[in-house]
């Protein structure tokens, strides 16, 4: 009951609205940042970075794009992965992959305010 | 009416609607997106941690490959988000009958041509 309401339902798809908003709101603000943003360097970079509205919104950019990616990735396996051990071990990689990578990029935005 | 078997068909005369390639494109871009992301991480954690990661980040992003590999990703950015948009206005029921969506579908690659010559001209040249 539990795996399949995992699977089903308003939630994935509520999910996916929402965070697909987020992030294109802050893709929109991005470009901007860049497209205004001239000869910026390293040190430019780092300070855009570490402006705490700036941090917060990449670290939220973050969530929202693995919550997104979980949501696509979980709806392509479903129709294309039939067989049930193959299904699982799709869901797991694509789970690692997105784990891994947020615990990466919250170690990139919580250690970069230190050195 | 019984059908003579096998059934023989054409797939060449079978046409995708614009609205289903518009669709799958949104899926096929979604999908190199995902595997776009820990490159992404990785080149971002270059880039913060020293000036010297910052700039072999930057020469990373000047290799003739990855210049390639970054127009797919552009493309996939640009048409995911146009066809997501496309997506959204149609939960609201918003183009949702034959004649709209296939509009919306040809707006979806028309926006999505015009912002990519924009950047290849702009960005890339």
């Amino acid at each position: 009951m539990s795996s399949v309401y995992v699977l089903h339902g308003l939630k994935p798809w509520l999910i996916q609205r929402v965070s697909a908003v987020y992030i294109a709101l802050f893709v929109i603000y991005s470009v901007f940042s860049l497209a205004t943003a001239g000869d910026a360097g390293y040190l430019q970079w780092r300070e855009w970075l570490l402006h705490p509205l700036n941090t917060i919104a990449v670290g939220l950019f973050t969530i929202a794009l693995l919550l997104h990616a979980w949501v696509g990735m979980r709806d392509i396996i479903l129709d294309y992965v039939h067989n049930t051990l193959i299904r699982m071990m799709a869901f797991t990689l694509v789970i690692v992959v997105l784990i891994s990578s947020g615990i990466w990029s919250a170690k990139i935005l919580l250690l970069s305010v230190v050195i | 009416m019984t059908v003579k078997r096998p059934v023989y068909l054409n797939l060449f005369k079978i046409r995708l609607p614009t609205t289903g390639i518009v669709s799958f494109a949104h899926r096929v871009s979604g999908f190199l997106l995902f595997l776009a992301i820990p490159f992404s991480i990785y080149v971002l954690d270059l880039s913060v941690t020293s000036s010297q990661g910052y700039e072999q980040g930057l020469q990373l992003l000047q290799q003739p490959v990855i210049r390639i590999i970054l127009l797919l990703l552009v493309w996939a950015i640009v048409h995911h988000m146009l066809a997501g948009i496309r997506y959204l206005l149609l939960d609201f029921d918003i183009a949702i009958d034959k004649a709209g969506s296939n509009m919306t579908a040809w707006t979806v690659i028309v926006a999505e041509v015009c912002i990519m010559a924009v950047y290849v001209w702009g960005v890339m040249l």
